[in-house]
């Protein structure tokens, strides 16, 4: 099955061999990129045609299902309006910031997904500082954010892209440092190396990916959270909540610029979910070994729908936070979290030394402690005064 | 690589000296500080260029320095802003030629 | 040739954004040209194969120093411009004149030295995990003192920023 697993691969390599020799590598890199926006083109109308539906779904109602059998047209139907749509500038705006500031958000984001590896030997590009380069481009987008709320000349614009970058700045702190562990433990800053270190498999049969360790699952769910933050995603979505603010900062934004910001939202997510499964769901390995047989880029896609489920998911579940809530959220609550997934991850690594090989169990219980422990307490400290029981009255 | 090093220098020098003639030449304390910012650039750009076309590349020493001093830059950007805002609050202003009171 | 019309095309934004940086009238246009130079360096730094150092700057540089120069300005209402005061402080007739001076003094050093125009042995390879190493071994005192004084620093821009309580305002007014 190994001709399926390098499809990709392999139909790149002979469409390539078309061009002539000196262009091959600028061929070749063009084909990526253009796979690569093709691809997440399609699974950005999927996602947000699949996000109403299951919204809908978990509200107890139906999505969208007018146009096209199950609604599958409704992504067409979306990008025509807002291509159609009059494109309106304020008149003190300032024109040229307000033009550039969808480009700015946009065109990096699209960048971080040169680092990712989709399957096997499926890496656009394979640097040496993989990370380092995803999370200095993912920083590079915030400046858009205040292009675009100062540039709409609006109060509510520039206060929700001052809150907007605050959000951003305060969780990619615990962003980052949720991923060290993993950089630590796997001794590389490569994607690539990343993924080859969660290739073993413990016992046989069970992957060791690095979920499945008390660290890697710690530093999922934290790394999950601020990336829900990163994407001013709900809960997180404070900046562009329609309840609170307009729109901040997209308020003056209409038709294509605001297509732009709504693609560049929803592609962060994915980038940030690839990340996700690149670091701590194996990447594109299978759970077991039994599985192998499957193509590497079918787990890959896999895994991404899962953890784009579970962003969906937590946007129907939870309310929003409130300014204050969030920022110490982050602060005082997730860094200091991130800096005990450290040390626990720091034990595993020196308790895995350890001579009998049934001491597994107890190296789990010792790690996992050694981070409940800190949550516990730092959740009770952090709770503020509990409001006092509740007086009910009835009508006689 | 096919770019000679006195191209880098150059770069690098012109960096230098804009930053230089706008700390000296503008009013608002924030341009001040992103002219000493162009100026540390500058000199990393040097450093940088001259550890490439150096002999002993494999010893990173000029990459080291440019680590420290972005690390560095970062914190005297932060101080240098904060100092910046508490002004700001007691003289209402940020343009330098008014905060003048010690003058005489 | 490639690597030339890189170089001439980075070195030019990272100099027309410096340029715009310190020339034009409205700060926060001043400070996103700077971030432009920032980034153009950064894109200097990856030809130069100092990949660490590349990325660092654009993470460091683009995505902190240029954010916060922009609070900072926010909070100082530079944004409101007021026509027709000058832009340039009361000396600046001493300023120009001395950054043309240096700038004649390099260039002028830069052209007179013939080793200057060489172009580099060969290949260079700085991975991370050398960096690593060198930061543990031998430069392990300085990233001591570094992480000591972004220490200082963040408490230090803390306390300068932090608002006086009330009754103390009203005691010093």
């Amino acid at each position: 099955m190994s001709r399926l697993d390098q499809i990709f691969v392999l139909t790149g390599h002979w469409l390539a061999g078309w061009a002539p020799a000196a262009l091959r590598p600028l061929a070749s890199a063009v084909l990526a990129i253009a796979c690569i926006m093709a691809v997440f083109a399609t699974c950005f109308a999927l996602t947000t045609l699949a996000e109403r539906k299951l919204l809908g779904r978990m509200q107890n109602r139906f999505g969208p299902n007018r146009v096209g059998p199950c609604g599958l047209f409704q992504p067409v139907a979306d990008g025509v309006k807002m291509l159609i749509k009059e494109d309106i500038v304020p008149f003190s705006a300032d024109k040229t910031l307000h033009f550039l500031a969808p480009i700015v958000l946009t065109v990096p984001i699209w960048l971080a997904f040169a680092v990712l590896p989709f399957g096997r030997n499926m890496t656009a590009i394979d640097l040496d500082g993989g990370i380092l380069f995803f999370f200095a481009i993912g920083s590079a987008s915030e400046l858009a954010v205040f292009m675009a709320g100062w540039s709409s000349q609006n109060k509510y614009s520039v206060v929700g892209a001052m809150r907007a970058i605050a959000q951003m700045i305060s969780y990619e702190v615990p962003l980052v440092l949720s991923t060290v562990p993993v950089l630590m433990l796997a001794g590389s800053l490569s994607l690539n190396d990343i993924v080859a270190a969660q290739g073993t498999y413990a016992f046989g049969w069970l992957a060791r990916w690095n979920v499945f360790t008390p660290w890697g699952l710690a530093g999922l769910f934290l790394f999950l959270i601020a990336a829900t933050a990163e994407s001013n995603r709900s809960p997180f979505d404070l900046p562009e909540g329609e309840s609170e603010i307009i729109a901040g900062y997209l308020t003056e934004y209409s038709g294509f610029k605001y297509a732009l910001f709504f693609l560049g939202e929803y592609v962060g997510l994915f980038a940030g979910a690839g990340l996700g499964v690149t670091l701590f769901l194996g990447g594109w390995h299978a759970p077991v070994k039994g599985l192998e047989w499957a193509p590497s880029w079918l787990w890959f896609g896999v895994k991404f729908a899962a953890l784009i489920f579970l962003f969906i998911w937590a946007r129907a579940t939870l309310p929003r936070l409130r300014l204050d809530q969030l920022l110490n959220f982050a602060w005082r609550f997730m860094v200091p979290l991130s800096l005990v997934n450290l040390l626990v991850a720091a034990a595993w690594y020196w308790t895995g030394a350890w001579p009998f090989g049934g001491a597994a169990p107890i190296r789990w219980v010792l790690c996992a402690g050694l981070f409940i422990f800190p949550y516990h307490w730092l959740g009770r400290a952090l709770r503020g005064p509990l409001p006092p029981p509740r007086k009910y009255s009835y009508a006689e | 690589m096919t770019t000679p090093l006195a191209n880098y220098l150059i770069v690098a020098a012109l960096l230098f000296s804009v930053g230089l003639a706008g700390a000296l030449a503008r009013r608002n304390a924030v341009l001040v500080l992103i002219g000493l910012e162009l100026m540390l650039n500058a000199a990393n750009l040097n450093f940088i260029a001259f550890w490439r076309f150096g002999p002993h590349a494999e010893r990173l020493a000029g990459l080291m320095f440019v680590i420290f001093s972005i690390a560095v830059a970062a914190a005297e950007v932060a101080v240098g802003l904060a100092l910046v805002i508490a002004v700001y609050r007691h003289r209402r202003t940020a343009q330098l030629d008014r905060l003048d009171s010690l003058k005489g | 040739m490639l690597n030339e019309i890189i170089f001439l095309l980075c070195a030019s934004l990272t100099l027309a954004g410096a340029v715009a940086a310190m020339m034009l009238r409205n700060l926060v246009h001043c400070a996103l040209c700077a971030a432009g130079a920032f980034a153009g360096l950064a894109a200097l730094y990856l030809q130069l194969d100092a990949q660490f150092v590349g990325l660092a700057q654009l993470l460091i540089y683009v995505g902190a120093i240029a954010i916060l120069i922009v609070f900072t300005i926010m909070l100082t209402r530079g944004d409101e411009v007021r026509p027709g005061a000058s832009i340039a402080s009361p000396l600046w007739w001493v300023g120009l004149p001395v950054g043309a001076l240096v700038l004649a003094c390099l260039v002028g050093a830069i052209m007179a030295s013939p080793s200057l125009l060489r172009l580099p042995a060969g290949a260079v390879h700085a991975p991370v995990r050398k960096i690593g190493e060198a930061l543990m071994n031998r430069y392990v005192m300085p990233l001591q003192a570094v992480g000591l004084l972004l220490t200082a620093a963040l408490l230090g821009a803390v306390a300068i920023g932090l608002r006086e309580p009330r009754d103390a305002e009203s005691k010093t007014q």
